[in-house]
This record gives structure tokens, C-alpha cells and sequence, in this order.
């Protein structure tokens, strides 16, 4: 089966600044494909060429066998679009916002569904101005979905949500997938994207500088574990010695082993010959998060 | 999908955003002021100084100041949508993501334009309602001679304004700049256009100046079958190039966002 989405090559530059640099990518169907990346990353402006609402300076984009430049409308009637900037007439409510997007695309769908799966059933009668920040979002994701999509582009949607309406809107994107659509998400949560994304590209700079399975890019480009345990002893400097460990840095009484497969036996070893019992000695598994440090060279920034 | 359907959806959008559009207006009737109010004050104004009085020269030499002012302000309130309230409101969809968002989930450029285009002849026909009856009863104006030419030079007028308020919008940076610039060509096609002073006491590059801009021959295409003179066709396909050169131009440069 061809991929829902290839780009290859992408390029696109505003005046001096290059958004997005040559970057390729692969999104097959029925998968929660995750771009990952901080702000200024590019992912946006990526997922807007996608979409066809941007056009790109170079490479090769086709979306559903589409090319999104020329055959935009086409292409949108059969897409769904959560954009991370956008508004609706401030008087509009609800309901007759989710009724107008449902008439767009021959046929029509029945929208009261969305509304009740996105918990808005109560606030059909509400004004879009008076909603908060959160029930604005939702309304956005019921939108995007309104029309039953083959593909649907989420950009940074639980910015606003709380906690909890993260783990909702998450297990309903997770249905909403199951249910046949392909799903692309774009994020700056480091959970978000380890939770609910089955592909990754890491975006930085406008690059894609990995793309693979969180376990797998986890695998690939975290091969260090990091051992840890609390003491009152004063000098530990001798765990530098203990075979693959590369890097050991003290905080009080909490002591971390950085090192490669096999160290926490060493480590453990180590210490019981040096009459060093720890009880809270414990190995912490690399996170997306150290990939992504590993890959970019800086934090994600909030 | 076959192009049936395709017609089919796009005439759904058009009729659901133009009946959303008269919800909103209804649910925030503030925006209807400069519009309708606005011309009606200028027109009572006007019929204080001017009631009684006839034209003294020219082309319209004895006709009855409010014969003349009357169909006048229905053309002024289609100006007033064509160069202030349309353009600030497209602008400020653009602005806030509005229209990014109609445009993401695939509304027709035909769908958005066509609503305003119906919204405005709608608006435009209460706000001409208004003056008739205000300039009947109040002034002892006339009734329309011939209704149907009337309605004629109403819809094609409404047409060339909705173009103009098209094109402000494209060419607007922001809805703060659509409004500076709709209000100071509102001005002047309010002095020029025979809406105020009128024509007969205007000094001749006035006249001249107004001649180059679309109210005063809107203004005339409508005074016309009003008066029992007909339809004014030289005037009407003046209005209708008007209106397809703006389309023309706003077309291409239309943005979404």
C-alpha cells in the first residue's frame, strides 16, 4: 500500500529565513505520525505545505496521491485541519459552527456525534467567544473531524487542554485512528509524543534529523542507561573505574552512573565490595527527552 | 465526486454562511450603525436644510431636492457597506484566522464571497426600506416611478460596492487599515456624489471628481428610473465595468491569510 503522505526534498525559505530545509518524510495509513520539535522548528510550516496551504520553494509532495499545490480543494474535502492559528466569527456557537463545516463536503455527515465524543454537548448553544481556551480547542478537533476524514492533521492540539482533557483528547485520537484515519500530530510534548505516536520525525532547525518508533529512535540514539543510588559516603570516585561506566556526577547524598549496557551489574558489584549497600539503588531507562537532547543538542523548550 | 454534487455542496455553504452571516449581524446589531443610521441621520439632516427646496440647474434643474436625495442615500447606505463595514469585516476575519480556518476545511472562495455579496444586498435593502419610508412620510418624497428599474440599478450597484469592499479587503494590510482607508474614501464620495450638497451648488471640479468615482453614477442609475426618466443605461454599464474591473483586480490579490 503507498504511503497517506511522501514529501521529499521540502524547502522553504521567508526572506532570509529558511523554515524548512530539506526535509523528507513518509506517513503510512492507519499510524499517529508525530512531528517533534520546538518552537521555530518548522513543523508547522511543514504540515501547512502538506495541507497545500502553503506552497513550497522545492521538492515533492503527494497527499492521498495529490498534489496539495494544484489540487488543494480536493485534497482539503478529504482531510481534516486542527491549524494551531486560527478563529471562528466570535458570535458564532457552536452547533452552527460544527452544522456549517459539515455542508462543505458533498454529502454531509451527521455532526452531533463529534460534538457529544468531544464533550460538547452542553456548550452547543455557547458562543465561540465565550469559550475557554480548552472547549476552543476541542471544538477545533470535533471540526477537523466533523467530515469522517481519510487523514486528519492535529497541530498542537492539547495546547490549552489540562491535564486531564490531555488524557481524553490522547484515548480519542488513539479511537479516532483505530476507527481507519491516519493521523498527524503535531507536538512539542515530549509524553504526548512517546504516548501516542507509533512513528516520530524529529524536527530541528528545520531539519528532520530522525524518524523511527519512540522505542526505536530510544534504541538508536540513547544507548546509555544511568544508575543511581543515594550514600553518605564521601568519595565515590573509584565507580569511574567500574567497567562501562562513562560519567559519574554527585548531588549530596544522590550519586549517577552514566554508562552502556551492562554497568549497573558492574556498578552494583562495585559497591558491595566497597561495603556500600544502598537500598534505593535503581537503573533509569534513556526517555525521548534524552533523544531528543542527544539529536539537537538542547532541551525542548516550553 | 461528480460535479453534480460538487455544485450541490458548494450552493449548501454559500446559503449556511450567508444566513450565519444575518445571525451574527442580528446577535451584534452595533455594526449596522454606520450603515443604516448614519445615512438615515444625513438624509434627515439634508431634508431639514433642502425639504422644500427644487434643483436649480442643470440636468435635474426642478426636481424635487428629495426626489433626488432619496434614492441618492439608498445609494449611499450600498457605499457605506462597500467601503467601511465589508472591508473591516473581511479584514478582521483575515486577521484573527478566520478565513485560515474556512480555507483549511475547503469553503470555496465562491462560497465566502458569494455570502458577503447576498448579505450586502440584503442589508443594503432594509437600509433602503428605511429611507423610503423615512423620506415618504417625513419629506413628501416621491414613490419610486418604476420599482423593477429601480431594483435593477439597487442590485447592480450593490454588485460594483461589493467588489470595491472586496478589493479594500485584499488590498487592506489589516482591518484597522481597511477601516482608515474605507472611511476617507467614504468622505470623499459623500461630497462628491451628490449625497450631501448638492450637485447643482457644487463648485465643477467637485462635479468632475465625482464623475471618476463610482457612487455619483450608482447615485444617478438610481435617481433616474426613480424620477420616471427610465433606466440610465450608460449609467448602469458604467457601475457594472466598475464592479468587474474590482473583481477583477481583488481576485487577484485576495488573500486567505
Amino acid at each position: 500500500m503507498p504511503p497517506v503522505i511522501v514529501a521529499q526534498h521540502l524547502h522553504k525559505r521567508y526572506k532570509d529565513f529558511v523554515a524548512v530545509h530539506d526535509a523528507s518524510l513518509d506517513v503510512h495509513e492507519g499510524e499517529i505520525f508525530g512531528l517533534l520539535g520546538s518552537n521555530g522548528a518548522g513543523k508547522t510550516t511543514t504540515v501547512e505545505i502538506l495541507q497545500g496551504l502553503r506552497k513550497a520553494d522545492g521538492g515533492e509532495v503527494r497527499v492521498l496521491g495529490l498534489d496539495p499545490a494544484s489540487q488543494g480543494r480536493e485534497l482539503r474535502w478529504r482531510i481534516g485541519s486542527q491549524l494551531q492559528q486560527s478563529a471562528l466569527p466570535d458570535h458564532v456557537r457552536v452547533g452552527e459552527a460544527l452544522d456549517l463545516f459539515s455542508a462543505i463536503i458533498p454529502g454531509g455527515h451527521d455532526w452531533r456525534h463529534v460534538m457529544e465524543q468531544w464533550g460538547l454537548a452542553d456548550k452547543r448553544k455557547d458562543s465561540f467567544h465565550g469559550l475557554s481556551g480548552g472547549q476552543k480547542q476541542r471544538l477545533f478537533i470535533a471540526l477537523a473531524l466533523v467530515n469522517d476524514p481519510e487523514l486528519v492533521f492535529l497541530d498542537e492540539m492539547t495546547t490549552g487542554l489540562d491535564p486531564a482533557a490531555r488524557r481524553v483528547a490522547w484515548d480519542l485520537v488513539r479511537q479516532v485512528r483505530d476507527m481507519g484515519t491516519t493521523v498527524v500530530l503535531v507536538t512539542h510534548f515530549m509524553e504526548e509524543a512517546e504516548r501516542l505516536c507509533d512513528r516520530i520525525a524529529v524536527m530541528d532547525a528545520g531539519r528532520i534529523v530522525a524518524e523511527g518508533s519512540p522505542s526505536s529512535l530510544v534504541a538508536e540514539h540513547a544507548e546509555f542507561v544511568t544508575v543511581a543510588f543515594s550514600t553518605d559516603a564521601p568519595d565515590v570516585s573509584w565507580l569511574e573505574d567500574v567497567p562501562h561506566a562513562d560519567k559519574v556526577t554527585r548531588h549530596g547524598a544522590r550519586v549517577e552512573v552514566r554508562g552502556g549496557g551492562p554497568v549497573l551489574a558492574h556498578v552494583g558489584a562495585a559497591l558491595v565490595a566497597h561495603g556500600i549497600t544502598p537500598s534505593d539503588l535503581h537503573v533509569e531507562r534513556p526517555t525521548l527527552e534524552d533523544v531528543f537532547l542527544t539529536l539537537t543538542g538542547h532541551a525542548m523548550e516550553e | 465526486m461528480s460535479p453534480a454534487a460538487v455544485r450541490k455542496a458548494h450552493t449548501r455553504v454559500l446559503l449556511k454562511l450567508t444566513w450565519l452571516e444575518i445571525k451574527l449581524l442580528a446577535r451584534e446589531p452595533v455594526t449596522l450603525i454606520f450603515s443604516f443610521v448614519f445615512p438615515i441621520l444625513v438624509l434627515v439632516l439634508l431634508g431639514g436644510i433642502f425639504g422644500d427646496d427644487h434643483m436649480h440647474r442643470g440636468a435635474y434643474a426642478g426636481i424635487k431636492m428629495m426626489d433626488w436625495y432619496v434614492p441618492a442615500y439608498i445609494g449611499l447606505v450600498i457605499a457605506s457597506i462597500g467601503t467601511v463595514s465589508l472591508p473591516v469585516h473581511l479584514a478582521s476575519y483575515r486577521e484573527k484566522g478566520v478565513l485560515r480556518r474556512f480555507r483549511a476545511s475547503g469553503v470555496s472562495e465562491a462560497s465566502l464571497l458569494g455570502s458577503q455579496l447576498l448579505v450586502t444586498l440584503g442589508v443594503a435593502f432594509i437600509g433602503a426600506l428605511i429611507i423610503t419610508i423615512v423620506g415618504m412620510a417625513a419629506y413628501g418624497a416621491r414613490e419610486p416611478a418604476s420599482p423593477a428599474e429601480v431594483a435593477l440599478a439597487y442590485m447592480i450597484g450593490v454588485f460594483c460596492f461589493s467588489a470595491i469592499g472586496l478589493l479594500l479587503a485584499s488590498l487592506a494590510p489589516t482591518a484597522r487599515a481597511a477601516q482608515s482607508i474605507g472611511l476617507l474614501l467614504w468622505f470623499i464620495l459623500l461630497f462628491v456624489s451628490g449625497t450631501s450638497a448638492p450637485l447643482d451648488r457644487l463648485p465643477d471640479w467637485m462635479v468632475t471628481l465625482g464623475k471618476w468615482l463610482p457612487l455619483y453614477h450608482v447615485v444617478v442609475s438610481l435617481v433616474d428610473p426613480w424620477v420616471g426618466r427610465g433606466t440610465n443605461w450608460a449609467q448602469l454599464g458604467i457601475v457594472a465595468a466598475a464592479g468587474l474591473a474590482a473583481t477583477a483586480v481583488s481576485l487577484r490579490f485576495f488573500r486567505w491569510e
